[in-house]
């Protein structure tokens, strides 16, 4: 057992991924001498060279379409997109192309490819560096969606996204890269598409992913302070969603709040709310609710404290489900 | 203010590679040659006459309502025969959609084309197999594909070895709407800096549906490739031997590690863009005029009959062949099944997702409450 940071887990997890399978490729913005701006591909390039760790030139939708690529040549390409709002450029390659390659090809072109993702806020960033799309990413049929919580999380997830045959969209929490915890190397991982409850409860069920889980158990354990007992599930698959565990947890509960940075409409919460509505609509106590974030582009940093969701939220939609 | 259009380019004369004049007269090139025999041009000629014939018989095909829409090559038969049998087995194409003479040449059953057109499926032949890779309809997208995969072929150490049975390229077409999109100059960058073998065979067609070259360009597009850091030429693109010539030189400096070049054929595009479109509303009937002159086919004819390389029964020979093609054409097309709804939940996924096998499992059984005597799907798909 080592204590890692989250960025330092993912950044383990590659290294044993590159070890383990020569096909495996690192490129991105510099992820190589600089090992990234977050330094999450830290000293990759000095232990597996420059044909493996590529500084790509400065452009998003050259990266992902070089990748799908190098992919069809038999590569298992791990692309970084520096900072969730410049993944935009890219968003017709991984639509169109590295989406549908397999469906268009009838099964014969697999698009073995992780794009990595800083997302969300809370680190007092300029625009463009703090937003959350991945809705947008899990509305596409052909892709995979996935966000880790904690260095354990991180550490297996990466491996089994760069060890999938499908392409997968992997969200890493930048606000969490620099918190701590225990990884266990040799541990035997939970399926990477898989659902997990955190924190066991009984008046309600908190739905999160990536950086609001952490804030949805700290918001358990103030909630103890009120006799409340909140259970916190971790989903970390976007896409698909691991619907066993959350409707388990509701038939049990009774009520369900979902967690998200990304903007309310249209959202995660949305989709969760339907399924939870249509597969346990008799087990509901009250309507399934939402915390996230308003239908504006997202703020200049001063204020991101006030817009984003944080624990008297999370309380505030837990105090509203009960006491409907 | 209005901005005024800037006059067309001037038709090229002196910077286009031509081997062979529109009047079938061989022509010397300071630095291009061709050492294709005669029976190697009679070669050139059977695919130009196949991959025409492959493609009247689809547009034919779509009047009759057997196709939905067919994107015609008609006048850019040379372009693609010459480039595509200048490709080696081991060599990768990226196609546009239009591609038709080059997947000839590659052996791909033409019947295949036909799948995406009549919307039976969206690329029916194995690219691995063949190395053609599937039509691409997201305007130049490919190119990053290709220089992609140019850059796996580094890696793999399939270049600059000096083995030509290892020693592999890329190429990938595009059209000069292309040359604007941002994946097109993204392509061009990544290949210059990693000097990736990639030939980027631009098909001057003079038109993007109907928007003319000059808003494309001010200048002719082979000089771009030099601000890229890369060698460009331009060639007469109904000229067979010269798209021959050129792009065998191109791709074996990419083999050799020499990096990527910019073809620019000069061509023009004799039909509509497709058969929803009509030429008639944005260009002259003059220009097409002018260009039947310059025929790709003819001049070919011209050449063999001249210098007594091929007779008439060579060219009823390769015409009746024609038909052949065009009968397996119309008959498979007509034969083609549709696909089975179902089959489309199990090709998202390698590793089939829950959500998908319960919305088949659920759609299976709302298609089947309509037709219970029906067994819908077919056993052995992948749920």
């Amino acid at each position: 057992m080592t204590q890692l940071t989250l960025a330092k887990a993912l950044t383990n997890g590659m290294r044993r991924a590159m070890e383990d399978d020569p096909k495996v490729l690192v490129m991105g913005e510099d992820v190589g001498k600089l090992g990234g701006v977050f330094r999450v591909t830290d000293g990759l390039q000095k232990d597996f060279g420059e044909d493996r760790v590529i500084d790509t030139p400065l452009a998003e939708s050259g990266i992902v379409g070089t990748a799908v690529g190098l992919a069809l040549r038999g590569y298992r390409p791990v692309c970084e997109i520096q900072f969730d709002g410049f993944v935009y450029p890219a968003y017709d390659q991984i639509v169109s192309q590295v989406a549908k390659m397999r469906f268009r090809s009838l099964g014969k072109l697999p698009m073995p490819i992780v794009i990595r993702i800083p997302f969300g806020g809370g680190i007092g960033a300029v625009e463009h560096h703090s937003e959350s799309p991945e809705a947008q990413f899990a509305h596409t049929a052909g892709l995979k969606v996935v966000a880790c919580s904690n260095p354990a999380d991180a550490y297996w997830m990466i491996q089994q996204s760069i060890a999938s045959d499908d392409p997968v969209i992997f969200f890493e929490p930048k606000r969490r890269y620099w918190e701590k915890a225990e990884v266990d190397e040799q541990a035997t991982p939970p399926p990477l598409h898989t659902a997990r409850v955190l924190r066991e409860g009984t008046d309600a069920t908190v739905l999160a992913y990536g950086p609001m889980v952490k804030t949805s158990l700290e918001a358990a354990i103030a909630a103890t302070e009120e006799n409340k007992s909140l259970e916190v599930i971790d989903l970390r698959s976007l896409s698909p969603l691991d619907m066993g565990p959350v409707l388990e947890s509701v038939r049990k509960t009774g009520r369900a709040v979902v967690v998200h940075e990304a903007v309310v409409s249209l959202g995660l919460g949305a989709e969760l709310a339907a399924r939870i509505s249509e597969q346990a609509f008799y087990a509901l106590e009250a309507p399934v609710l939402r915390v996230g974030s308003f239908d504006t582009p997202y703020p200049p940093s001063r204020i991101e404290e006030e817009y984003l969701p944080d624990l008297d939220r999370v309380l505030d939609a837990v105090d509203r489900a009960l006491a409907f | 203010m209005t901005a005024k259009t800037p006059a067309a380019p001037a038709e090229p004369t002196t910077d286009l590679v031509q081997l062979l004049t529109p009047e079938g007269e061989r022509r010397e090139h300071p630095d291009y040659s061709t050492d294709l025999d005669d029976e190697a041009i009679r070669g050139l000629y059977r695919d130009l006459v196949l991959s025409r014939r492959v493609d009247t018989e689809a547009t034919a095909l779509q009047r009759q309502g057997e196709l939905e829409i067919w994107a015609s090559l008609l006048g850019q038969e040379a372009a693609q025969v010459g480039s595509g049998r200048a490709l080696r087995k081991q060599d990768f194409v990226f196609p546009t959609y239009r591609e038709h003479g080059v997947a000839w040449c590659r052996g791909v059953d033409p019947l295949r084309l036909l799948g995406l057109f009549r919307g039976v499926d969206q690329g029916g032949w194995d690219p691995r197999e063949l190395n053609f890779g599937l039509y691409t309809i997201v305007i130049g997208a490919q190119t990053l594909h290709a220089t992609g995969y140019a850059m796996g072929l580094q890696r793999d150490g399939s270049v600059g070895t000096g083995d030509p049975d290892r020693d592999s390229a890329v190429i990938a077409y595009f059209g000069d709407g292309a040359s604007s999109q941002g994946d097109v100059n993204e392509a061009f960058i990544w290949a210059s800096v990693f000097n990736a073998p990639v030939v980027f065979f631009c098909q001057n067609n003079q038109w993007a549906i109907s928007e003319p070259i000059e808003r494309q360009t001010r200048i002719p597009l082979y000089q771009r490739a030099l601000g890229f850091g890369f060698p460009g030429v331009r060639v007469d693109g109904n000229d067979v031997l010269a798209c021959h010539a050129v792009t065998t030189e191109a791709l074996q400096r990419a083999r050799d590690g020499g990096g990527p070049t910019f073809v620019e054929a000069y061509t023009y595009r004799m039909g509509a863009h497709t058969t929803s479109d009509d030429p008639t509303r944005y260009r002259l009937t003059d220009d097409l005029e002018h260009w039947k002159l310059k025929d790709p086919i003819a001049r070919v004819r011209a050449y063999l009959t001249r210098g007594g390389a091929a007779d008439e029964e060579f060219f009823a020979t390769v015409d009746a062949e024609a038909e052949q093609v065009a009968e397996h054409l119309r008959e498979g097309c007509l034969a083609m099944p549709d696909p089975d709804v179902l089959d489309i939940f199990g090709l998202v996924y390698g590793e089939q997702t829950e959500e998908l096998a319960t919305q088949r499992e659920q759609f299976a059984s709302y298609l089947a409450s309509f037709e219970p005597s029906r067994e819908h799907g077919h056993e052995g798909v992948p749920a």
